[in-house]
């Protein structure tokens, strides 16, 4: 067995060593590098975010809608696309070690991701340094978009909307809406949830409400009785609870069956989004409240998307963010066919820096999700949030615009 | 001299900080119970509301311990897959569940639809334990004591991923049962239907297993297993297929936990037998592991202990949002429990075998 | 003769059972499915394929092998036997198939698709079935074939095989490393590999290098052996000295080469290495098992953490360098807090009230509680990378100190910090490990009473157990915050805990040389594994009970483990009482 060892450490010993002359150099004069595409070579592009674990839906479904835009694109300059995924497990490290490995690749042109603002903040700062730049379709995080945000952001966008405007939409709606002055919210532990919730607070207590209590519960747990009895000590009218499917799931079965909190009103965010929270809540769902983006206003071209959607993987979205991918990955085959620039031989070369300058520079682009615009500091979506009300618990039933209706604004 | 000096002020300086620590953990907790209950911020009702709430979590839990205590007490492992064999259950019971759910036959016949699910989790959560007993814990037997604890954590692992790739990484809902939503109004306290029968089944359970374990000839069997293997083998015990049995009875308690929890929480998922693993594996210690009526008790009590404690103990101290700290309540508590009392609650099996 | 035969036979039909429900299983859990869409051979046979065959082949392979006590039957009847299996196997999965066009099996296991059935019909459709078995039975026979052929055939032919599969399976890695060789042409690396595996030039060609290096080593590998043995000391000394040598030089220069992933990966093995080396104390040699253990880890990450941050939590501003003693130091008291009140628990109540501290200090770090000092769900961010030099002065929220001088920025430098950490606690440990103090662990972990009675003082030697197992915790836990630049409570969950637990008994309990190898091993494997997505914890979870089943002592255990399992003795029977083979 240590004789194993040896050899091996032997063999790769002498593979390293001669290695030792180092990569070849491009003749190149981009800024941060070039990427050369050979005329046999696909066009190399990656989606990094969670999908495995609890919240793989939400990955999974941004990957199919960049699956999709490929397939629509069929070819981008006559180079096929080949697309990597990555798994960030939506924590900080996950999405530090994937982006590390993407990184290393000097194939990659471009990404789409990541999934959860976490694997944001734990990969960008690779990803911006090896001159890589992501486009993210379902990252919300305020700051990450924020003017004051860190130079290892610069090659950080997103077509997602940022979480200032959800939270403002859901006071507003509690407050002008549903005329409720007295308010609590539930958190989970995650930095998305936290963030939203704390938008919600001070938007609603600026309106002129209450915030009668803000609790936290951990993703994992299950039996909310406890906590929704606290809650319900405090005599809210409205509970905000912007966090993930299973939680979100129970927190909704479970409050009704809590004394005190028969009639108050409840609000879920983008993130329980999806026919899941039906199975997961049962009837305790209808007419519950959700925000997120506003499909209605999405371009035709959204339900056309739909059913391409349904046709290649035989479900309804899995998650809302679908589009937003579609869209980020449209974007970047854009901003390649600009600069990509090709050889006697077919070759083609494309500067990293004059690639990310493209993609900030995109205006008026026609996607899936609106006309989109990209500000200098990585926001491209169109930051329209609507607050839907669940009309059926059938998780079979599942429309985005029926059920959930749509009822503000 | 000086060596005995040393040590005596070693183990005094030690005493000191085990009884602070015991002092301040119980001032803590008074201190904050007391202005918790000055506050006056939860009602009476609301109270009891609580600890209803922490009896049926508990029993959950309880169901679950049975089979680590009782595996525990025969093998001296912790069958850290017990948690995939309870999550198989659940999903076991799924099908049938909402196949009859669909059918309308739920709502006909509910109590014969409900047995039916319990059986059939019962029993394929006893196949996969069965299976797991054989491929990965019999060959390592006479290993040291640590080598099946990786062998179970791989199982688990293994088994999870197994039911995902099955069945999906989604969410699947139990059907909602209607004879079970609602509540019963017992000495003038809504408790949820729901709640009673978890509390019932889990405490029928235990008294089966009891019965099983201290009247029956099998138990015999088991009890003098677990005290020494190879001089029961000489007393012409089976001891394959005790331990089988072992495990078998010990799965289909988990099973028919996990249909009975999707049954209350609705939610079924290939990861969530994690974190109840880990409650019923401390609720069987605060219990005492190895003892059956134990793991009841602890079940029980550390249920109660993360329902009522976040808001009795850290309410009153100002603490916010306490219910994150609700595990480490438990774990604090468990911690004391084992202070004062070293081998559970209701302490270790018949036998007095050092762990 | 005949009642062998019947034997044989009896067990062909058992073991093509097996193997059957070994490939439906692999096709229900969708490996075969969503593995079906990587070739590893480009328009030849994709690695969905791969997987049904190998169990097709195994069940061939494993008829024909007879315990060394039982009389060897002919070659042909051998392969019939292999036959016999393969096609039962077969059966097994032409019944799935013909099951499910009769019910839509999908409704339940959602891997049961068009696309599954296209793969094990070979896309005939319903006429594959008869292919399907036609196919299971060759394959049983060419199993069986392959085990009764002499072993100087075999082994390379085996090999060779195994060569094709592993290289065409970790393409992804191999590919890259491949190509990074100058001298070789470009256009190798578009031979030898596909878009997703080898070419068919490629398998070729890997075939036979690797069963031509095989088929060399067992010819003449045992000469080579006998004549290196002939050599004076001095020369064979100097041969192991040449290989720690170059080892050596791979160690220091790897990461200039192999670029920053694989270095991440090494830096990330290493910190757990240095917590499996704290842990080996504390579990290894003195028997306290500890599922807490990845409190000790945020200690040092932590304050590493908030005395260095230039963000909104940094209590003060202190360089790196300065606050690796402080953070050593905070995770030995913590060490003796958490250590004190489990002094009396025993076994599994011990291991639960570890359990319960190591979670009580994630829950708490990551609390709204104590958010406002330790910054809560959204972390302590920004923290200051150690600078070999003179670091600037705090300038303001939010901004990076200058560093004047060698800032170890990213995995490549702060690599090599991690492997001298490892190295120099790898040495205190194997000093404790000699020691008064290490013997007294010893004792204590093999039976409590009789050490005390021997006059070793519990209390301490516990205590300093725990102390200094999280001390180097702790240090793993600073190079880690600085490592990552942000630390999350939700990185300091159970698992960590469980993984180094993990690793230490897959290395070998209380051996040194075993840390580092099972470190390699579980945390290598992952990351290798990252090719397979979504089946790498279930492959993960079926190593580690492989490697329990195989090796139990661990991949290197220490002198007393293996004598205790008298797996030094070569043909003792191991502690199962089957003949194992000394290794």
């Amino acid at each position: 067995m240590k004789r194993l060892y040896i050899t091996l450490t032997f063999l790769v010993a002498v593979t390293m060593i001669l290695t030792a002359c180092g990569p070849k150099a491009f003749t190149c004069t981009d800024k941060i590098g070039c990427v050369t595409i050979a005329p046999t070579d696909p066009v190399h592009i990656a989606f990094w975010g969670v999908l495995s674990g609890a919240d793989g839906t939400l990955g999974t479904d941004s990957q199919y809608g960049v699956e999709i835009a490929i397939a629509d694109q069929g070819k981008l300059l006559g180079h096929d696309i080949q697309l990597t995924t990555e798994d960030g497990l939506c924590t900080p490290e996950g999405g530090a070690t994937a982006a590390t490995k993407l990184a290393v690749d000097t194939t990659i042109v471009a990404l789409v991701g990541s999934s959860c603002s976490d694997e944001t903040v734990g990969g960008i700062a690779t990803l911006t340094n090896a001159g890589l730049t992501t486009i993210s379709p379902s990252n919300t995080r305020p700051v990450l978009t924020a003017p004051d945000r860190s130079p290892d952001y610069a090659g950080y966008l997103r077509t997602a909307h940022s979480d200032a405007f959800q939270g403002k939409t859901a006071a507003d709606f509690a407050y002008n809406v549903l005329k409720v002055t007295k308010a609590a919210t539930i958190h989970d532990g995650s930095s998305y949830a936290q963030a939203l919730q704390q938008v919600f607070v001070d938007n609603f207590k600026t309106l002129g409400g209450t915030i009668v209590a803000q609790e936290a519960v951990a993703k994992t747990d299950t039996d909310m009785h406890a906590v929704l009895t606290t809650v319900a000590a405090a005599g809210p009218e409205f509970i905000y609870y912007p966090i993930f499917i299973a939680a979100g799931g129970y927190i909704t079965a479970q409050a009704k069956e809590v004394a005190g909190l028969e009639n108050v009103k409840l609000m879920g965010a983008d993130g329980m989004f999806s026919p899941d929270l039906l199975k997961g809540a049962g009837t305790a769902a209808e007419g519950m409240y959700l925000s997120s983006p506003d499909f209605s206003l999405f371009p035709a071209g959204y339900t056309a998307f739909v059913g391409k959607y349904k046709a290649k993987y035989g479900t309804a979205p899995l998650s809302i963010f679908h589009a937003h991918a579609y869209d980020a990955a449209n974007i970047i085959f854009a901003a390649f066919t600009k600069v990509a620039v090709k050889d006697a031989d077919g070759t083609l070369h494309v500067g990293r820096q004059a690639l990310r300058d493209a993609i900030y520079a995109t205006k008026d682009f026609l996607g899936i999700t609106g006309t989109l615009t990209c500000g200098q500091y990585g926001d491209c979506g169109a930051p329209v949030i609507a607050v839907y009300q669940i009309t059926s618990s059938d998780p079979t039933s599942w429309n985005p615009g029926t059920n959930p209706k749509k009822i503000y604004p | 001299m000086r060596t005995t000096l040393t040590e005596k002020i070693g183990e005094v300086a030690v005493a000191v900080f085990l009884w602070g620590f015991r002092i301040l953990v119980v001032s803590v907790v008074i201190i904050g119970t007391i202005l918790t209950i000055r506050e006056g911020k939860y009602t009476g009702v609301q109270w009891i509301d609580f600890i209803v709430f922490g009896i049926a979590r508990g029993s959950i839990y309880a169901m679950i311990a049975l089979g680590y205590t009782m595996v525990y007490g025969i093998l001296r492992m912790i069958n850290f897959a017990h948690s995939e064999v309870f999550m198989s259950g659940a999903f076991g019971g799924y099908f049938l569940a909402n196949a009859m759910g669909q059918s309308g036959f739920l709502d006909k016949y509910p109590v014969l639809g409900l047995v039916a699910a319990v059986l059939v989790g019962m029993l394929v959560s006893a196949g996969v334990a069965l299976l797991v007993e054989r491929i990965a814990y019999r060959p390592l037997r006479k290993a040291p004591r640590l080598v099946p604890l990786i062998s179970a954590i791989g199982a688990s692992f293994f088994l999870q991923y197994t039911f995902r790739g099955f069945f999906g990484p989604g969410i699947y809902a139990y059907p909602n049962v209607k004879v079970l939503s609602g509540e019963w109004n017992i000495f003038g306290i809504g408790i949820l239907k729901m709640q009673v029968v978890v509390a019932v089944a889990a405490f029928i359970m235990m008294a089966v297993l009891y019965t099983i374990v201290m009247r029956t000839k099998i138990g015999k069997a088991m009890r003098a297993v677990s005290e020494n293997k190879d001089v029961a083998a000489l007393m012409g015990i089976d001891v394959d297929g005790i331990i089988v049995a072992t495990f078998g009875v010990g799965a289909a308690m988990a099973g028919a936990a996990g249909v009975l929890y999707a049954l209350m929480f609705r939610q079924v998922n290939f990861f969530m037998g994690f974190t109840p693993g880990i409650k019923a594996f401390t609720s069987a210690v605060l219990g005492g592991i190895g003892n059956v009526p134990g793991a009841m008790v602890g079940g029980i009590v550390l249920g109660i202990f993360e329902s009522i404690g976040p808001a009795l103990f850290l309410d009153g101290l100002g603490i916010i949002r306490p219910y994150q700290l609700q595990d480490a309540i438990a774990y604090i508590m468990l911690v004391m429990v084992l202070l004062f009392r070293p081998s559970g609650i209701v302490g270790e099996k018949l036998t007095t075998k050092k762990a | 003769m005949n009642k062998q035969l019947r034997l044989t036979f009896g067990k062909a039909v058992r073991t093509g059972l097996i193997g059957g429900i070994v490939a439906l299983f692999l096709c229900l859990v969708g490996i075969v499915e969503i593995f079906g869409k990587r070739s590893l051979i480009e328009g030849l046979i994709s690695l969905g394929h791969v997987f049904l065959f190998l169990s097709l082949l195994a069940t061939g392979f494993v008829t024909a092998s007879r315990k060394s006590d039982q009389a060897p039957l002919g070659r042909l009847w051998l392969s019939l036997a292999g036959t016999i299996s393969g096609a039962v196997a077969g059966i097994v999965l032409a019944l799935f198939m013909l099951l499910g066009s009769v019910i839509n099996i999908r409704a339940m296991f959602i891997h049961a698709s068009p696309d599954l059935y296209k793969i094990l019909s070979f896309g005939r459709g319903m006429a594959g079935v008869w292919l399907l078995l036609l196919v299971g039975a060759a394959l049983g026979a060419l199993g069986a074939l392959i085990r009764v052929l002499p072993s100087r055939i075999q082994k390379p032919l085996m090999q060779g095989f195994i060569g094709i599969l592993l290289v065409g399976l970790f393409a992804g890695l191999v590919r890259p490393l491949l190509v990074a060789i100058p001298g070789l042409p470009e256009a190798l690396g578009r031979y030898l590999f596909g878009q997703t595996g080898l070419t068919q030039g490629g398998a070729l060609i890997t075939f036979i290098l690797i069963a031509g290096i095989v088929a060399f080593w067992s010819a003449r590998g045992k000469t080579v052996q006998a004549r290196v043995a002939k050599w004076p000391r001095s020369g064979q000394l100097a041969l192991r000295w040449v290989f720690f040598g170059l080892a050596g030089v791979l160690a220091l220069t790897l990461p200039l080469f192999s670029g920053p992933f694989i270095a991440q990966v090494i830096v990330l093995i290493s910190l757990n290495i240095l917590m499996g080396l704290g842990l080996n104390i504390t579990l290894g040699f003195a028997g306290l098992l500890d599922l807490g253990f990845v409190a000790f880890f945020a200690m040092g990450a932590y304050t590493v953490g908030l005395l260095t941050s230039y963000g909104e939590y940094g209590l003060a501003h202190i360089s790196f360098w300065a606050v690796v003693p402080i953070a050593i130091l905070v995770a030995f008291m913590v060490g003796a807090f958490l250590g004190l009140p489990v002094l009396g628990m025993r076994g599994d109540y011990l291991a639960i009230a570890t359990l319960g501290f190591g979670e009580i200090v994630r829950l708490l770090a990551g609390s709204d509680f104590l958010g406002k000092w330790l910054g809560g769900p959204q972390g302590v961010i920004g923290i200051q990378k150690p600078c070999l030099g003179i670091l600037g002065p705090y300038v303001g929220l939010g901004i990076p100190r200058v560093c004047h001088g060698l800032e170890l920025g990213g995995p490549k430098e702060i690599y090599y910090l991690a492997i001298i950490c490892a190295i120099l606690v790898a040495f205190v440990a194997s000093r404790l490990r000699d020691s008064r103090l290490g013997r007294a662990w010893m004792a204590i972990r093999e039976d409590e009473d009789v050490a005390e009675a021997l006059g070793v003082n519990l209390i301490q030697t516990k205590l300093l157990a725990y102390m200094l197992g999280a001390s180097f915790a702790g240090l793993s836990g600073a190079i880690f915050g600085t490592l990552v630049g942000s630390i999350f409570a939700s990185s300091m969950q159970l698992m960590v805990s469980i993984n180094v637990v993990c690793l230490i008994i897959v290395g070998g309990m209380g051996s040194i040389p075993g840390v580092v190898v099972g470190a390699l091993v579980l945390i290598g494997l992952p990351e290798a594994f990252r090719e397979f997505s979504e089946y790498r914890f279930l492959f993960y979870g079926a190593a580690l009970i492989v490697m329990m089943l195989v090796k139990p002592g661990g991949l290197w255990p220490s002198s007393i483990v293996q004598r205790e399992l008298h797996l030094d003795v070569k043909n003792d029977t191991g502690p199962n009482n089957a003949p194992t083979s000394a290794d």
